[in-house]
């Protein structure tokens, strides 16, 4: 078990640009929320890989609280999006802009 | 150990970039699915092996499910692709994949400014993780716990059919058609 | 009787004072014995005072002085209120108090019903009381005081009317010009009073003519700046703008004040200063130069004017020329001779053309009344003595002999008299023309205008006092030829230095006289000949004009001289448009304008960051991405 922690804060940062890219690039809202989801991953890895290292249990501590707020977030940003679907007939983010000014 | 490390980092980067850039909203779910099993067996290698469970239990099991839930129920598949593709213009992505880029290249000067070295990885089991958890993070896993029933209500809440308002109630309307997608400057 | 001095400013500004507090509900007859009893009263302390000193023995230094008290006592400056009557002042004070008790009489019965009449007789009692104040004062400070107490009397009474808002623009242009050529006067007076160390009058020519010599350029300075108050006030060139818009006011005021006082002030001016201007003898040639350039310009300016009112403006401003040319030339008395009589003639004009624009219903254009031979005959006779006074008809009139004394002088007077004399003898000819052109139109020919009311009983006395002085004045100082009276010289002499010493031949003085005699009837024959012919030519563009109105077409050379020969043009365009451009920037208010600015730039950056609120949720979304890329940058570079 010798992975070096260097290349798991790499892969971290990896995944958290990609995700921050989804984020940024998709106008339907499922996949920011998918990509919200890969953000969070990102950092959760870097916690395991951290606690990896330290032999600590905090890391994993640390994801385990990730979990749930993802699991919440996921949960109510999914209600958002479904009321929203109500409303416009569509999923686009774009469509709810009436805070405009 | 590395090279397994390795091979799931790869898999799971090339898989998180399928999942983002899907048309179809299944394809990506599934992409992810994929990505997060991947993730799990990096956190086997790196020794967290309770964290891994949990990554596919929860993660991939629960939360990832309940997104395909919400696509299956909003019909997003094969037949929004289209409509999906014209959301993906090139000006819409060079702004933010120039961001991208930047944030990229600054943690890159982060992480070139040094890591502590080291080269051990430990394996850390579920009894260390469950002795921290209840031992000095019980007041974290309180407030989780709160954290989670604010969720539940709010999901439940949000996710009505009915709203009523002063003038009686109101509910929207269920929408018969996907409406024009206006056009983003 | 010097204690008595101080009674004759003090009764018309006491009218003035009693007037202003309680005219407005007093009955109109209160109201004009008070204004003009009390002119009356200056007028009689004024002939006894003056009886008085003329019998005090003769001699340099005759005088009599009443002084009040200390004025200003500090250190460098100490004036006080005194008041010297000497045969300048004598002569100046009896002429005004006299000529204004008639025109205050004359205006009893012309400002009934046209005007405020309390008001009216209020400013025009502060106006006698500031023009004594200003001859009788012994230092210059009291002056000045005078000086522009006249100013204000002027400006108020050309504004009488001022509902009518031509009527205050014309006052504020009189009182805007002469202002400028206060300015300069007042400089004029800081000169001295640094030069010499005081202002008293006396002191100052004393101190003058000793300390300096001539051509000194301190006293040359002071001469000029004096020179330029005084051609503000009498309305010389370039300051004679102000005097024809100045006939909005009413005639009367006209009379008095545009005729024969207070455009005489400046003439005082430089009499009571004479001892500068003969140690500055370039100034002095500089004030015989305006004053033929003036007497030219005021006669063409006459020569196409319509309004009889404004023939008389530029009557005046010429007359007042040859004044200074009198004074320029070193014909000191001669030129306070011809104030007096043109003070009679002149008035006289006015108040009968104001008798004939009262009974026509406010006509003042000449070419709209006619026939007032008939219809006023009265009128047609004093207007006629005035008029042949103004011309200078030979041996009659008192304007001949006044005239005279002045031509006579400018032809002695060494290198460019003969050119002077020249150039006064034109203005003659042009004074013959323009007066006797506005006479023919007025008073012969078929009647346009209709007499709405026959003039009142009270207008006469004035008119007949005015007309027997015209003829009569004229023989207190006769030409050496015709008689060699000098009672004005000899009277005069203490004060005033001797003209010229050098008599010439009775020969010339004979030949000068009948060319000027002769080209003021040469002016009066042309006038006849171009009314002759002007009746039957174009007879119906004269009635059109009797009916539609006065401005019938002028060529350009008349337009030009119609304009007063374009000095309006050059005021307006070089001063007062760049000043109400300059005000017009201003008004925009440049310092608030940089308080505006703080809100303005508020609001501008307020839409900016507003801007930033485009209610997308991508949007947001990067701007946090934004916020992260910050940060780490923060922590990269740092």
């Amino acid at each position: 078990m010798s992975v070096p922690p260097v290349y798991g804060i790499v892969l971290a940062a990896v995944l958290f640009v990609i995700g921050l890219a989804g984020v940024l690039i998709r106008r339907n809202l499922v996949f920011t929320v998918i990509s919200v989801e890969i953000m969070l991953n990102a950092g959760g890895l870097a916690f395991i890989t951290g606690g990896s290292r330290w032999a600590a249990a905090d890391g994993q501590a640390m994801f385990l609280f990730i979990l749930a707020v993802a699991a919440t977030e996921a949960a109510i940003g999914l209600a958002l999006i479904l009321q929203l679907h109500r409303r416009q007939g569509t999923v686009d983010g774009d469509s709810a802009r009436k805070m405009k000014g | 150990m590395t090279i397994a490390f390795i091979l799931a980092g790869t898999l799971s980067v090339i898989a998180t970039l399928f999942a983002i850039t899907r048309l179809n909203a299944v394809h990506a779910l599934l992409y992810l699915i994929g990505a997060l099993l991947a993730l799990a067996v990096t956190f086997y290698t790196l020794g967290a092996t309770f964290a891994s469970a949990l990554e596919v239990m929860v993660y991939a099991g629960a939360i990832v499910v309940l997104l395909l839930f919400v696509v299956m129920i909003l019909n997003l598949g094969g037949h929004t692709a289209p409509a999906e593709r014209a959301l993906l213009s090139p000006r819409i992505w060079v702004g933010p994949a120039i961001l991208v880029v930047l944030v990229a290249v600054e943690l890159g000067f982060l992480l070139a400014g040094g890591i502590p070295a080291g080269t051990q990885s430990s394996y850390v089991g579920p009894h260390a993780v469950s002795m921290q958890v209840f031992g000095p993070y019980l007041l974290a896993v309180e407030a989780v716990s709160f954290l989670l029933l604010a969720g539940v209500i709010g999901a439940f809440h949000l996710g009505r059919k009915h709203f009523e308002t002063r003038a009686g109630s109101e509910s929207p309307e269920p929408a018969a058609a996907p409406r024009e997608k206006e056009g983003v400057s | 009787m010097q204690q008595l001095l101080w009674l004759i400013p003090l009764f018309p500004v006491a009218g003035f004072v009693v007037l202003t507090l309680i005219g407005r509900r007093s009955p109109i007859g209160l109201i004009a014995t008070i204004g003009t009893g009390t002119v009356g009263l200056s007028a009689v302390v004024a002939l006894v005072t003056g009886f008085t000193f003329a019998g005090m023995p003769a001699g340099a230094g005759q005088a009599m002085t009443d002084s009040l008290g200390s004025w200003v006592s500090v250190p460098g400056l100490s004036s006080m209120f005194t008041l010297r009557l000497d045969p300048l002042s004598d002569l100046m004070v009896l002429v005004i108090t006299v000529v204004a008790f008639f025109i205050h009489l004359y205006s009893t019965a012309y400002i009934r019903g046209h005007g405020d009449y309390h008001r009216y007789f209020s400013y025009l009692n502060l106006f006698v009381g500031s023009m004594l104040i200003l001859v009788l004062a012994d230092n210059f400070l009291l002056l000045f005081i005078g000086w522009e107490g006249v100013g204000l009397c002027s400006y108020l009474l050309i504004g009488f009317w001022y509902e009518d808002s031509a009527n205050g623009r014309a006052a504020i242009k009189a009182f805007l010009v002469t202002r400028i050529a206060d300015v300069a006067m007042l400089i004029g007076l800081f000169l001295i009073l640094v030069t010499f160390g005081t202002l008293d009058i006396q002191t100052v020519m004393a101190k003058a003519s000793t300390t300096f010599k001539v051509g000194a350029p301190v006293i040359a300075a002071i001469a000029v700046l004096l020179l330029i108050g005084a051609i503000g006030k009498s309305a010389q060139i370039p300051f004679q703008i102000w005097l024809p818009d100045a006939m909005a006011g009413p005639t009367p005021v006209s009379a008095l004040i545009h005729a024969a006082t207070m455009v005489t002030a400046g003439v005082y001016l430089i009499a009571r200063t004479h001892v500068l201007y003969v140690l500055a003898p370039g100034v002095q040639m500089a004030v015989a130069i305006i004053g033929l350039a003036t007497l030219l310009l005021g006669g063409l300016s006459a020569l196409v004017q319509h309004d009889i009112k404004r023939i008389l403006a530029y009557s005046t401003v010429s007359q007042i020329g040859y004044m200074f040319l009198g004074l320029g030339v070193g014909a000191w008395s001669a030129s306070m001779f011809h104030f007096l009589t043109h003070a009679f003639f002149k008035a006289l004009l006015f108040l009968a053309a104001g008798v004939l624009i009262h009974s026509l219903n406010n006509e003042q254009d000449i070419f709209r009344m006619g026939g007032m031979r008939k219809a006023e005959p009265a009128i047609f006779w004093v207007f006629l003595i005035g008029a042949a006074a103004l011309t200078g008809i030979p041996l009659v009139t008192s304007g001949f002999y006044s005239k005279e004394a002045i031509l006579q002088a400018a032809w002695d007077f060494p290198h460019v008299g003969h050119l002077l004399w020249i150039g006064a003898a034109i203005g003659v000819f042009l004074t013959g023309y323009y007066i006797f052109r506005g006479f023919f139109h007025v008073f012969l020919g078929e009647q346009h205008t209709q007499v709405s009311h026959k003039p009142s009983r009270i207008f006469y006395p004035s008119l007949f006092f005015l007309a027997i002085g015209a003829v009569l004045i004229g023989f207190l100082k006769t030409p050496e030829d015709l008689g060699n009276i000098s009672v004005v010289s000899n009277f005069l002499n203490p004060v005033l230095p001797p003209e010229s010493t050098v008599q010439p031949a009775i020969g010339t003085e004979v030949v000068l006289q009948t060319i000027a005699s002769l080209l003021a009837l040469a002016g009066v024959g042309v006038a006849y000949l171009v009314y002759k012919r002007s009746l039957k030519t174009a007879t119906a563009a004269r009635a059109a004009v009797a009916t539609h109105g006065a401005d019938y077409e002028l060529t350009g050379i008349q337009n030009f001289l119609f304009h007063g020969l374009g000095f309006d043009w050059i005021a307006t365009n070089l001063f007062v448009r760049p000043f109400w451009w300059f005000a017009g920037v201003l008004k925009r208010d440049w310092v608030g304008g940089i308080y505006d600015a703080v809100g303005w730039l508020s609001v501008k950056f307020n839409r900016l960051l507003s801007l930033t609120q485009s209610g997308l949720i991508r949007w947001y979304l990067f701007g946090i991405g934004v916020g992260v890329l910050a940060m780490l940058g923060l922590v990269v570079l740092i």
